[in-house]
């Protein structure tokens, strides 16, 4: 195994991409992609801004619309079908770089919003469910404060915590930890790294290859729209084979 | 374990068919949803509609004719009797009225100039720091300005001078930008004298008087010090304009006479009118509401209460009490005997007016100033006067610009009040005495219409003008 | 150490006034407080001389005597035997009704533009887009001055709706039920055939209608509580709104039926139109050029009031699954009226100020009584303008009030 963690990999499918493009008006932002995640994979994506890492993975829970190919999120295809939309992006949570919490709403109402207006859950089960998984982000004492009373740090874990309250079956995470400083970073890597521990399948894009070589079982690197290498990760940051992963590596790595 | 190494990149492709060209602009923002074809359907409608009634009223149009009943008739023979058409020719007949209002037509040139020298006034403070621009502004504003005065009357020496007069402007704004300054601070002296005419000392004397208080202050403040050295200089400066003034002017237009037609109050009108109102109302008013400003924002009890008193009392009530406060009180408030112009009283309470919405103006810029700059003023030991003038105003009101002239735009829309005082700006004193044409009698749409044009032209201007500084404000911050 | 010995020993000089920071800002205060007593001074030894001068005092016991006027549009009883205090009360109510249903079509209309300029729909959004340039950027006294040109000159004379031999001139609208005649817009009025019995001069009807309305709009709130209640507690909520739609409508319709409603229609009699509520063209010209200049301001506060709520919320509503509607109506909306009201509530102070501008049609107002014709009867100038700019300043603090308690009740929490 790559790492220490304990991989529970089954081989079910939860993520299924085949032939995928999309344009940005003529743009061409993603280029014939394939993929398959395994339920309890951990993949970590990086690569260079502007490489088109993030819009692929707002594409699995159709943030953006994909114009070829075929994208299908535990057995569910996503295509104009709202009901399908529905569907995935139920299953599927997602963690933004900005955090996107609700400034008008506490924590507590920030986490219950979503299980009672989508899943209908009783008010009481709802609340139960949000402490116990700001207990797990290790914030339960914020529950009645506003996004705005809190830290950066303390405001991405709530955004997993967020998450979490859904019960999703696919985490996503979108550059979680760039728009935090540094003292914060290793608090959400932290919670991160906890749910790792507990089985969920991440898709992460990120640039923390700390956290990569601790926890991913592939890590992809993409370029100009495309995958352009991918392995797991002892042997990618050890030995990259192709030329532009080599360039990133070292311009990320700083040496 | 999935690996996979791309060795030859995938290049760029274009979209499939149905993802590209009109088809999809079409599909996307015309006929999405049934919501979204319902709208389209309205808004094509519409357009169907508005078409329909105003075209065939815009293209029949009559441009020649002496009269409304004459306009009918040449409507009704090229277009058919029941036909709708404008009678452009009430404009045509009358546009003079509109722009210049009652002055004299052989002295046409004179706001002309004024005009054509405000654009070349403002262009070292519009774009002090860009010498190609300003030259562009000015080279620009020069040839029309050389065009308009060659469409109207005056001698053919005075039209050669002023030419050659604008023309090396032009070359001094690209080249020495920053001798135009002097144009600029000369500038209102020379306005008041060519729009009003009379004796050129009068503007000198007046002038002479500022170079009292600056003199004063220039030989006190190094041994009295800053603030009384500058009250000492005021007081000479009143005392020179009470006492006087009057006198030397007189005396120097004996000895060497300097003099054009003095030209009445009365015959301003049109947009002359609102441009003399405007321009002079938020020139004035921007020193006073920056001193608000700063007023409201001190830390002195006194300052900052009779400040925040006067902001909001000038917010609380409308433009028309202050205008009626100009033609009804004022008599009251000043000293007996007192009488002047009422297009003078009519400015200061404007100013007034203006200056409290310049002051919230210049307070918000302020207030987006980051606390880091006072302190950084403070630590390098200048006092408040320079820590305003090199570090804090610069950046304010640089922020301030948009709103300002925003406020400018409200202000210049707002000059149409004035009618209710009885004078003759474009919109409805001009069209009133038109339309009182036994002539003209029974237009409306077009009057309205061409007044209502020249605002929009000049205010869209000024907003896209706003814009477009905030667009750059935001990239220049980040 | 001579030097050591002098530091402390601080007496006072003359120069400290104005460099010590301790004496400054006092010394200055004073100096402000002397030049602004002695402006003011000036000012009233003026006035009390030029009122000398025109044999003139200050005296309000003028607003005790008769106006001597007709007023055209009285919502408070007034006829010309009545004060003018009475006639100022008249205007000042006339200025608040303008001012009101001006704020209220242009924010009903300002808020449909906003929300359709930011939609997808290139048409519909050029459109709003050119209503909105058109008339921001134009004068409002010019919609007013042409609204009120347009009514007058182009409409038919009262006496053109005549029917003579079965044919009139002019003819009325929506199924004859309007006149516009070019002094006044005539519409039906309601009316009801048995009535509730007056009790003291009271129009009993009326109140009961306006409590049957509050009622059922208490019932509708409890039904939405226990919705609420419903949705808590078993995780689904209930389908309410044709309940809703029932309770708001059936028992106000029901009533109404029940004491005969009707409308009365005006009828062309005599000179003029009789029956019917009539509209002078004044209001109506004022109320409409106020409610669409300010409808297009209000289009343009809603579209970036809404476009300031960054995408990333509703990105996030998204990723959680809600649907567009509920993410506006959960997300969006809250936070978009945050950033509306504010700007809101500034735009009906300055429509309620801008109703003075109606003077270009002859509405009188506040303005047009007290300070109009009032004035110039009395030829109390100082009086005059001195009550009605203080009307005016308290009617706009109070709208300021409202403004400042609602940011403080909404201001989002920081740190």
């Amino acid at each position: 195994m790559a790492n220490a963690l304990q991989t529970n990999m089954t081989q079910e499918v939860a993520i299924q991409i085949t032939a995928m493009n999309k344009w940005y008006g003529t743009f061409h932002v993603l280029r014939d992609i394939n993929m398959t995640v395994q339920t309890g994979e951990r993949i970590v994506i990086c690569g260079p801004s502007g490489s088109g890492k993030s819009t692929l993975i707002r594409c699995v829970n159709r943030l953006e619309e994909h114009q070829q190919g075929q994208i299908i999120v535990d057995g569910t295809e996503l295509t104009n079908d709202i009901k399908n939309i529905d569907k995935v992006r139920s299953e599927v949570g997602m963690v933004f770089q900005h955090f996107n919490l609700f400034p008008h709403l506490t924590i507590m109402e920030n986490l219950t919003l979503a299980p009672i207006w989508v899943r209908k859950i009783p008010k009481a089960e709802a609340d139960e469910t949000a402490m116990y998984f700001l207990n797990k982000v290790k914030i339960p004492e914020q529950a009645h404060k506003y996004p705005g009373q809190l830290s950066g740090g303390q405001q991405q874990r709530v955004a997993i915590a967020r998450s979490l309250c859904m019960k999703p079956r696919i985490m996503l995470f979108d550059e979680p930890t760039s728009a935090l400083d540094p003292e914060m970073i290793k608090e959400v890597l932290d919670t991160m790294i906890g749910l790792a521990q507990d089985g969920m399948t991440m898709i992460c894009v990120t640039h923390e290859m700390g956290f990569a070589q601790a926890v991913a079982n592939r890590v992809i690197f993409m370029d100009q729209g495309q995958i352009v290498e991918q392995n797991e990760p002892r042997e990618f940051f050890n030995n990259p084979k192709s030329d532009r992963t080599k360039l990133f590596l070292s311009q990320i790595l700083g040496h | 374990m999935q690996t996979f190494v791309r060795t030859e990149m995938l290049t760029p492709q274009a979209p499939p068919v149905t993802e590209r060209g009109v088809v999809k602009w079409l599909r996307e923002n015309l006929f999405s949803s049934a919501l979204n074809i319902g709208l389209t359907l309205l808004g094509i409608a519409t357009l169907y509609y508005v078409v329909t009634l105003s075209l065939p009223w815009l293209l029949n149009g009559v441009w020649t004719a002496s009269s409304l009943t004459e306009c009918r008739s040449i409507i009704a023979q090229n277009a058919g009797p029941d036909a709708s058409g404008a009678c452009w020719a009430i404009i045509h007949a009358r546009w003079y009225q509109f722009i210049y209002g009652f002055y004299p037509p052989e002295l046409y040139w004179r706001p002309v100039l004024a005009f054509g020298l405000l654009l070349v006034a403002l262009a070292p403070i519009l774009f002090g720091d860009n010498a190609r621009n300003a030259g562009l502004l000015v080279s620009i504003v020069s040839a029309l300005t050389i065009l308009s005065l060659f469409l109207v009357n005056m001698p053919m020496w005075l039209f050669l001078a002023l030419s050659a007069g604008l023309i090396l402007a032009s070359y001094l704004a690209y080249t020495r930008l920053n001798l135009l300054w002097y144009l600029t601070l000369l500038y209102p002296f020379l306005t008041v004298w060519l729009l009003w005419g009379g004796s050129l000392w009068g503007q000198v004397s007046i002038m002479a008087g500022f170079g009292v208080l600056v003199a004063a202050y220039r030989l006190l403040s190094p041994r009295l010090g800053v603030p009384i050295a500058t009250g000492i200089g005021v007081v000479a400066a009143v005392l020179w304009w009470l006492l006087l003034d009057d006198k030397v002017a007189e005396a120097m237009q004996h000895l060497i006479p300097l003099a054009i037609t003095p030209i009445e109050s009365d015959k301003m009108g049109g947009f002359l009118l609102a441009f003399i109102i405007g321009v002079s109302s938020i020139s004035l008013s921007l020193p006073i509401g920056i001193l608000l400003a700063l007023g409201r924002q001190s830390d002195m009890f006194l300052v900052k209460a009779l400040s925040v008193g006067f902001i909001e009392f000038v917010r609380g009530v409308p433009l028309i009490t202050m205008l009626f406060t100009a033609s009804l009180l004022l008599q009251y408030f000043l000293p007996p005997n007192t009488n002047f112009d009422l297009i003078l009283r009519v400015v200061i309470l404007v100013t007034l007016f203006s200056a409290a919405y310049n002051a919230e103006v210049v307070r918000g810029g302020l207030a987006a100033l980051p606390k880091g700059q006072y302190e950084a003023a403070d630590a390098l030991g200048l006092d408040y006067w320079q820590a305003q003038r090199l570090i804090i105003m610069p950046q304010a009101l640089k922020v301030s610009i948009p709103g300002i002239v925003s406020t400018f735009i409200g202000l210049f829309k707002d000059t149409t009040l004035v009618t209710f005082v009885g004078l003759a700006e474009p919109l409805r004193g001009i069209t009133t005495i038109v339309r009182a044409d036994i002539n003209w009698k029974g237009v409306y749409w077009e009057p309205y219409l061409f007044v209502g044009a020249i605002f929009f032209v000049v205010c869209y201007g000024m907003s896209r003008y706003s814009l477009y500084l905030e667009g750059k404000l935001r990239t220049d911050h980040n | 150490m001579t030097l050591a010995a002098d530091a402390p020993k601080e007496s006072f000089r003359l120069g400290m006034l104005i460099y010590d920071t301790r004496y400054r800002s006092i010394t200055i205060q004073v100096i402000v407080l002397i030049l602004a007593l002695l402006f003011v001074a000036w000012l009233v030894d003026n006035t009390r001389h030029n009122l000398a001068i025109k044999g003139k005092d200050i005296d309000f016991s003028f607003l005790w005597r008769r106006a001597g006027y007709d007023i055209g549009q009285t919502l408070i009883p007034y006829t010309n035997d009545s004060t003018h205090f009475r006639a100022a009360l008249v205007g000042l109510v006339n200025t608040i009704v303008v001012a009101v249903i001006a704020s209220i079509l242009s924010t009903v209309l300002g808020v449909v533009l906003g929300v359709l300029r930011l939609s997808n729909n290139w048409i519909v959004s050029r459109l709003i887009g050119v209503y909105v340039e058109m008339f921001r950027n134009v004068p409002l006294l010019l919609w007013i001055v042409l609204i009120g040109t347009v009514f007058s000159e182009t409409r038919p004379q009262p006496k053109d709706f005549k029917v003579v031999e079965g044919v009139s001139k002019a003819s009325m609208s929506l199924w004859n039920s309007v006149a516009v005649t070019n002094r006044s817009t005539n519409i039906p009025m309601p009316m009801l055939d048995r009535p509730l019995p007056a009790v003291g001069g009271i129009d009993t009807s009326l109140l009961f209608i306006i409590a049957l309305i509050g009622g059922c709009i208490w019932v509708n709130r409890l039904l939405l509580r226990r919705a609420r209640i419903v949705q808590e507690t078993t995780g689904i909520r209930p389908v309410t709104w044709y309940q809703s739609l029932l309770v708001l409508i059936l028992p106000t319709v029901a009533a109404l039926m029940a004491m005969g409603f009707h409308l009365e229609y005006p009828v062309f009699k005599g000179f003029n139109f009789q029956g019917g509520i009539s509209f002078d063209h004044a209001f109506s010209a004022l109320t409409l050029s106020l409610t669409l200049y300010y409808a297009a301001v209000t289009a343009e506060i809603v579209r970036s009031g809404i476009q300031a709520i960054s995408r990333g919320q509703s990105e996030a509503a998204f990723a959680l699954g809600l649907r567009p509607g509920r993410t506006m109506s959960l997300i969006i909306l809250p936070q978009a009226l945050r950033v509306i009201i504010p700007p809101m509530i500034s735009q009906w102070l300055s429509l309620t100020k801008d109703t003075s501008l109606g003077i270009a049609v002859s509405y009188l107002d506040l303005r047009g009584t007290l300070g109009g014709i009032t004035l110039n009867q009395t030829g109390r100038e100082l009086e005059c303008m001195l009550l009605m700019m203080l009307i005016y300043l308290i009617l706009s603090l109070i709208i300021s009030a409202f403004g400042n308690l609602y940011n403080a009740s909404v201001k989002l929490k920081e740190r």
